[in-house]
């Protein structure tokens, strides 16, 4: 399943590289691209993984980014 | 300017203010360190803020933290005025980096604008405003004049002039009548219509429009990965740099700490690396940006990229490079007149539906007057007879001539031939072919002064025929009387053998797996059209070729400007990482390099 997030207040270009690079390392993750200048995020993972890696990737992005805001 | 930046520029400004006035203090008074502590942390809280968050999440080499060791080390060493300085300059490039970014992301929230907002829904005589989702296809909307078009549809009532521009780049209205498609995004300018909605919202051209824009950014380019993955390292190794040049130094050499923190301080202040990260892909988004206004939708940073290096060019003829219908390319009379041949062929074609008479008779401007016609008779595979005025006509192929006795005396072999004999004696010919668009040479002679080296032309149709227009055209190549399943094994050749990068331009309606399996598929034309928008990697909305060249000339211009921010930027950081180790760059000096580059590097990617 390949999905679109929109994701703001993002603060810088390097990192949403960082988001991309961390999330792209989660087990399962067959492809993952953050566009900071679109604000939007894509991951491509398997359906009955995306649960899991949906969680993981807003726990890096929370990290990275406290006041960023994911939806769908 | 946003709540958010007009708050950043206050506190901007403040800080400034107060740096200024301590600067004109002299040095003994007490008021001096407080004005610049002051000034510090009115600009500074918020990175201050950041960093400490950032820390405790281990995250230790992100520019707010890195700026807050910058600065604090530069006011442990007394420097009071660099310090203020490096946060006040940060703070600037920061305002005005995300002045530009705002500034940009605002080009493409206008393409947002395609959105409509309702749609008039027709119901038992009612017209009932509901959101564009909820109309199903088969239902009936009605647009008023002003009004966008909500939904792909067909109208079934009323005539207008539609506003294509957003969708197409292309100024001039286009006239509608009652059978005619419509798609969503157009504005209706001046009659109502009503139309029957063909597809639901979620997959009328406006939604994939915008799909495909916005998630044009997630598709890189090779240098804007080149760029992040140099930051990935750029920013640690001179971190560590800074680090050892604090330490190492005092303790071998016995120098004074005061010089080497001081090296160090000016290391961290050029060691961000957001600037040159963030201005490629402004670039590109500027560079789809200016693609998009022109009716070019890009799917991707990286499918810029790959434009800009073509080198091949392969097209498909009917539709692309032709007309795709029929029309009378040529007429050639023996002994009458070009005027009598064609109105003779005309009126012995008046009740033919065949797409070539009907070439022929859209080519007659005046009302064929039926009674003159008598004795018409079709004979199936050759042509037709008939009497007109008296003289006995036939009209048709070589067969139909050959077969009456009638030679032609030489036999052109572009196109369709129709042949004409009067009473026995050959008249002459009208050829009618598929011709090239009107711009199509001109756009091609465009495309060859670029330097993209070969154009090739893939076609099912005759050898003869594509050789004519090759020949018309100044194609380098041909590949004729390819079968559709053929052409992707021709494609294939042609990439094996090209050099260079190689795109494909078609239709989209039958060459989508030759769309897919070139470097680059670009879909021309036919707007809209599912397959050309899922095939392609870029799509021109209208039918212009020359937009091909439009768009090669962006790719370039925006490869261009990303190529000078890489050099420029990290040019200039070296130097100055070099000049501050051996301590002939002041702090104040790393603080106008580092701000500066980052101004000029978004000042030059505003410009793709």
């Amino acid at each position: 399943m390949r999905k679109t997030f929109k994701i703001e207040n993002l603060d810088c270009a390097n990192c949403a590289a960082e988001i991309e690079n961390t999330i792209r390392k989660i087990d399962g993750v067959a492809e993952v691209s953050v566009s900071f200048m679109t604000q939007r995020m894509i991951i491509d993972a398997a359906d009955e993984e995306f649960g899991r890696i949906m969680d993981e990737a807003l726990k890096i992005i929370r990290k990275v980014e406290p006041d960023c805001e994911v939806s769908e | 300017m946003t709540k958010a930046q007009k708050k950043h520029l206050c506190q901007i400004l403040i800080s400034a203010a107060i740096f200024t006035t301590a600067l004109f203090i002299p040095a003994a008074s007490a008021w001096r360190l407080p004005l610049f502590v002051a000034a510090y942390l009115i600009s500074g809280l918020p990175i201050l803020r950041k960093s400490f968050r950032n820390l405790l999440n281990g995250r230790i080499f992100d520019e707010n933290l890195l700026m807050t060791i910058a600065t604090l080390a530069a006011f442990a060493i007394k420097e009071y005025p660099e310090a203020v300085a490096v946060m006040l300059f940060f703070q600037i490039g920061e305002f005005f980096q995300n002045y530009a970014v705002n500034r940009s992301r605002g080009s493409i929230a206008k393409l947002m604008d395609l959105k409509p907002d309702s749609a008039n829904l027709l119901c038992d005589g009612n017209i009932i405003a509901v959101s564009p989702e909820k109309v199903a296809p088969g239902e009936i909307i009605l647009v008023r004049p002003g009004e966008k078009i909500p939904l792909d549809g067909q109208i079934i009532k009323g005539c207008s002039a539609l506003d294509t521009s957003a969708l197409t780049g292309e100024s001039l209205p286009r006239d509608v009548v009652p059978g005619n498609e419509v798609l969503s995004g157009c504005i209706n300018l001046n009659g109502v219509l009503q139309i029957k909605v063909t597809k639901e919202f979620s997959r009328s051209t406006v939604s994939r429009i915008l799909e495909l824009v916005e998630t044009a950014g997630t598709r890189k380019a090779a240098v804007e990965n080149f760029i992040t993955r140099f930051a990935r390292w750029y920013t640690p190794a001179v971190v560590i740099m800074a680090l050892l040049l604090a330490i190492l130094p005092p303790l071998l050499l016995d120098g004074a700490f005061h010089t080497w923190i001081y090296r160090a301080v000016t290391f961290l202040v050029i060691s961000c690396p957001c600037a040159l990260v963030i201005s490629i892909p402004l670039s590109f988004f500027g560079g789809i940006g200016a693609a998009s206004r022109q009716g070019i939708l890009v799917k991707g940073s990286c499918y810029l990229e790959l434009l800009s290096q073509i080198k091949c060019l392969v097209m498909d003829k009917t539709g692309t490079l032709t007309k795709g219908s029929f029309a009378v390319s040529r007429i050639i009379p023996s002994g009458i007149s070009e005027q009598e041949l064609l109105q003779t062929v005309a009126y012995a074609e008046a009740y033919s539906g065949h797409p070539v008479a009907q070439a022929v008779k859209n080519a007659w401007p005046q009302k064929i007057d039926r009674r003159r016609i008598s004795a018409l008779k079709e004979l199936p595979g050759l042509g037709v007879s008939a009497t007109i005025d008296g003289r006995s006509i036939l009209a048709g192929n070589l067969r139909l001539m050959k077969q009456n006795g009638v030679m032609p005396p030489s036999v052109p072999v572009e196109g369709t031939a129709v042949h004409l004999s009067i009473n026995g004696t050959y008249a002459g010919c009208i050829i009618v072919a598929d011709t090239p668009k009107e711009n199509a040479a001109e756009a091609l002679r465009q495309i060859k002064k670029q330097g993209i080296e070969k154009l090739i032309m893939l076609t099912g149709d005759r050898t003869e025929i594509a050789q004519n227009v090759a020949a018309e055209l100044n194609i380098d190549e041909v590949r004729a009387e390819l079968l559709p399943q053929d052409k992707v094994g021709a494609l294939e050749q042609i990439l094996q053998n090209c050099a260079g990068k190689t795109a494909f331009v078609g239709d989209g309606i039958n060459d989508a797996p030759v769309l897919a399996r070139a470097d680059l598929g670009i879909a021309m034309g036919k707007m809209g059209s599912d397959a050309a928008i899922e095939a392609a990697d870029i799509v021109i909305m209208n039918d212009d070729l020359s937009k091909i060249s439009a768009a090669v000339k962006i790719a370039r211009k925006t490869i261009d400007i990303a190529r000078q921010n890489i050099v420029f930027a990290i040019g200039v950081k070296l130097l100055v990482l070099l000049l501050g180790g051996l301590g002939f760059v002041s702090i104040w000096a790393a603080v106008f390099a580092d701000v500066g580059v980052s101004v000029i590097a978004i000042l030059n990617a505003l410009r793709a």
